[in-house]
């Protein structure tokens, strides 16, 4: 793969990696004695690791100049590999810790293996590491095949690429060591909000880079959620990680806000990186691969205009609903439920959107498992908005929050709609991409479906009646008036309940591992049969000439904008 | 409709469709956030307010740390049965010293926003120790370390000037004893109790919270922390417990144990005494 890059793209690699190997000797050298300076070695060892390759490459020649004339998918195979791997990591350690909260004594007597240190391990492994890798790739394929041009350079979407999974490192290590700033999905201390700056402000200007290119006029609706997604996540993740580190030598810092500020501040991000991250994205996700995999256009141009800015106006309003009944002033309060409440209109346009763009293609949903995959992450994307706007109601939230059911709410969305929209785009993207038929084994594929599904359904009946019963438990009276349950007759109700949710989360962690297995043993397949064929199969999806597998994409092949003007017109 | 005529010519610019992304997308935070730091009512002043003695800090560090926030919120709701559980909701002037604050979001244990005072240091030294050779039926995790890592404490000055740099009033006398306050607080003696108590107050509290006077551990931190949450302002206990309160769906439990339960819940709730008894 590096062979690929031109002479000139190796050589700015190369003083990255070098600028790279020397940040991270300074910190190991200036943090000595913090737990800080095992990031220092972590990042010299990256550069090490990256810089191997690149050496072995030194004598490769300069690329043929017709590799302008292809997509640029090299970086888009390594994070579908990456983000299945952060997937499965992420996903045992939930599984785990769902074990622990029922049993537990069931874990070492070490700092690093407590439950509130692997927490964020779970969070970060399965957001960032599978949902964050699972985005950059498709956003990178989605970007090329809609505006029929290659990516802006070579360079930069291994930057991105390899930079943002550094990142996820330093995070998911430093929470073992005990690094953290405590806000929630915004962990990680302020270096590696640095480092995650500079990846990301680097992933904007690439992408717009590439629009810039594109061959379409007009830019199709994923490219409008991927570009809200890179753009507000940047945004919000700036303004919360505001802090002031004890020193530069070391990990610690002190949050810019406090108190009341700082929680509007917090949840405000919290709320919408699951707008943007969560949702916007894997909207974007969404709206390229359902139609292509259905062989159907978009169901309605306006829908989708009105829903993606409805979703971006309307979803930044939402984040005080976390804080009813708080030291939040009331008005504020007021105002999340209101804006929670009419953001049921855009989610359920994109649902419906979705759904009835499916609408001459359900024979395939029921044949094939991707696409089924995708239309029930549709039917769990309106679910969960629906449940979410339902529990920003002030009464609703008085019971439901604090207690497993915002816990059930979130699996909702991170289960049945992200992780769902992700492998259902994945099950069309491998074969796409590593050019095959089908699948390494489409029985798998059906295997995963049911085991997903399965899972979901125990996980969500399991907490759904945790959460209704612990918050009914703390409100109950006696006749005599008083309060009829100890907190702790509410955590003995949990245990059953626990312990269903862990066998839930079991289910759809096999699911995921079946997927990783799915796709590697195509990988694999791929490589044996390129071996055997030669260079005739190295013709990429050029423009000009596109796969067989993918033939006549109702999107990527047709101008995106033509598409749905049709609709519109 | 002249509105998509309008996105169809803006679709065509990928600056312009930036730009209009930025602009809708602020609109929510600006209005909610910016006033919050100019409308004087949003916190309540109380000059009483004490700031964090540096063990304390550095406890509060330790609970962070070991992601305690994740299972325990520090946050009573204005209703009525968390009033009663907990105590007095909370106020946003008791937060005011938090970087960040520690509101939490789940409460898999209870609410600690009262907690302090509420056990005594032995209980909460041998409950963290491990949980459940005090509350057998518990399921938080334990934490053994604590007790055996002693408190690093010479970077203690650089936190408080850090918090200091985002606004909270420690003086310059405070920075520059920072390590020695903080091993005063945990090893009772006289004369540098006397200096702590000059600096943050007579109710400080001085003592070998983790019952090990030789040595100054994690424990001492957390436990020290753990016994100032609620404690350091009175106003919430001054503010009228007023019919304000929102009263939830209050769900009646008929049954004819339910003079039991009520004793249950006496044990279950502040079980400090009794085991504060025990362990003296």
């Amino acid at each position: 793969m590096v062979a690929t890059l031109t002479l000139s793209e190796r050589r700015t690699a190369q003083w990255v990696l070098l600028a790279l190997g020397a940040v991270g000797l300074l910190i190991a050298l200036a943090a000595r004695g913090d737990p800080m300076a095992f990031h220092g070695v972590l990042m010299l060892l990256f550069a090490a690791a990256l810089a191997w390759p690149l050496f072995q490459a030194r004598n490769a020649p300069e690329p043929p100049e017709e590799r302008l004339e292809r997509y640029y998918d090299d970086p888009i195979k390594v994070g579908i590999v990456l983000s299945l791997v952060w997937g499965v990591i992420g996903m045992a350690v939930g599984v785990w810790i769902a074990f622990l909260m029922a049993y537990p004594d069931m874990t070492l007597d070490a700092a690093w293996a407590s439950f509130g240190r692997l927490r964020p391990v779970h969070t970060s492994g399965v957001i960032f590491g599978f949902g964050g890798n699972a985005l950059i790739a498709t956003s990178f394929h989605v970007v090329q095949r809609t505006g029929r041009n290659r990516l802006a350079d070579q360079f930069t979407p291994w930057f991105v690429l390899l930079g943002f999974n550094l990142f996820c490192l330093v995070a998911a290590t430093g929470y073992l060591l005990g690094i953290t700033q405590s806000k929630e999905y915004a962990e990680p201390e302020w270096y590696a909000d640095l480092l995650l700056v500079v990846v990301w402000v680097t992933y904007l200007v690439l992408y717009l880079r590439t629009l810039a290119r594109r061959r379409e006029p007009h830019i199709y609706v994923a490219n409008w959620y991927y570009l809200a997604f890179i753009l507000v996540v940047a945004v919000l993740h700036v303004i919360n990680n505001l802090a002031v580190p004890v020193s530069l030598s070391g990990a610690k810092s002190y949050s810019a806000f406090s108190g009341v500020q700082d929680a509007m501040t917090q949840w405000w991000y919290g709320h919408n990186a699951v707008a943007f991250f969560l949702t916007a994205g894997f909207l974007g996700m969404l709206y390229y691969y359902l139609p292509k995999c259905a062989g159907r256009p978009i169901y309605s141009y306006r829908m989708s205009i009105i829903s993606f800015w409805g979703i971006t106006f309307l979803y930044m309003w939402a984040g005080s609903h976390h804080l009813h009944y708080t030291a939040l002033p009331q008005w504020v309060q007021s105002l999340g439920v209101g804006f929670s409440v009419m953001l049921l209109v855009p989610s359920w346009g994109s649902a419906a959107n979705a759904l009835l763009t499916l609408n001459g293609a359900w024979h395939k949903v029921r044949t094939q498992a991707t696409l089924r995959f995708m239309m029930v992450a549709a039917v769990f994307y309106g679910l969960s908005t629906f449940e979410g706007s339902f529990m920003a109601i002030r009464p609703v939230n008085s019971l439901s929050h604090y207690t497993d059911w915002t816990v059930g709410h979130v699996h909702s969305g991170a289960l049945g709609w992200v992780a769902l929209i992700t492998f259902g785009s994945f099950y069309s993207l491998v074969p796409w991409i590593w050019k095959r038929e089908r699948m390494y084994s489409p029985r798998l594929v059906e295997v995963h479906f049911w085991l997903a599904l399965s899972g979901i359904v125990t996980y969500l009946v399991s907490l759904w009646n945790a959460g209704i019963t612990q918050g009914v438990m703390w409100r109950t009276y006696t006749d005599s008036g008083t309060l009829a349950y100890s907190f702790l007759d509410t955590v003995i109700a949990m245990e059953p309940y626990y312990v269903a949710r862990g066998v839930g989360g079991l289910l759809f962690l096999t699911g995921a591992c079946i997927a990783l297995y799915n796709v590697l043993m195509t990988i694999r397949e791929a490589k044996l049969e390129g071996a055997s064929e030669a260079d005739a199969e190295e013709s990429s999806a050029a423009p000009p000439d596109r796969p067989a597998s993918a033939s006549t994409p109702p999107i990527g092949g047709a101008p995106a904008g033509a598409a749905l003007r049709a609709r519109a017109d | 409709m002249p509105l998509f005529r309008g996105h169809y010519r803006l679709e065509k610019h990928s600056i312009g469709l930036a730009l209009g992304i930025i602009a809708v997308s602020s609109i929510g935070g600006i209005m909610e956030i910016a006033p919050l730091f100019t409308i004087d009512e949003t916190v309540q002043s109380d000059p009483d307010m004490r700031v964090y003695t540096p063990l304390e800090l550095a406890g509060r560090h330790i609970y962070m740390r070991e992601g305690c926030y994740a299972c325990h919120s520090q946050m009573v709701r204005t209703l009525r049965d968390e009033v009663e559980r907990y105590g007095p909701y909370s106020l946003a002037v008791e937060s005011q010293y938090d970087h960040p604050m520690l509101w939490g979001s789940k409460r898999t244990g209870p609410d600690l926003a009262r907690v302090g005072g509420k056990y005594s240091d032995a209980w909460q030294t041998l409950h963290l120790y491990n949980p459940r050779d005090l509350v057998p039926e518990s399921i938080m995790p334990a934490y053994r370390w604590l007790l055996r890592t002693p408190l690093d404490m010479s970077d203690l000055p650089g936190h408080l000037t850090a918090m200091r740099r985002v606004g909270v009033p420690y003086d310059d006398e405070m920075i520059a004893n920072a390590a020695s306050d903080a091993h005063a607080q945990a090893t009772p003696d006289p004369e540098s109790a006397a200096e702590l108590h000059a600096r943050y107050g007579e109710a400080t509290n001085v003592r070998a919270f983790d019952g090990l006077p030789d040595v100054v551990t994690e424990m001492d931190a957390m436990v020290a922390y753990l016994q100032i949450l609620g404690r350091l302002t009175e106003l919430p206990y001054e503010t009228p417990v007023a019919e304000e309160l929102e009263e939830p769906e209050v769900v009646e439990r008929s049954d004819a144990e339910s003079g039991a339960a009520v004793r249950r819940v006496a044990e279950r709730d502040a079980p400090g005494q009794a085991t504060t008894e025990l362990v003296r």
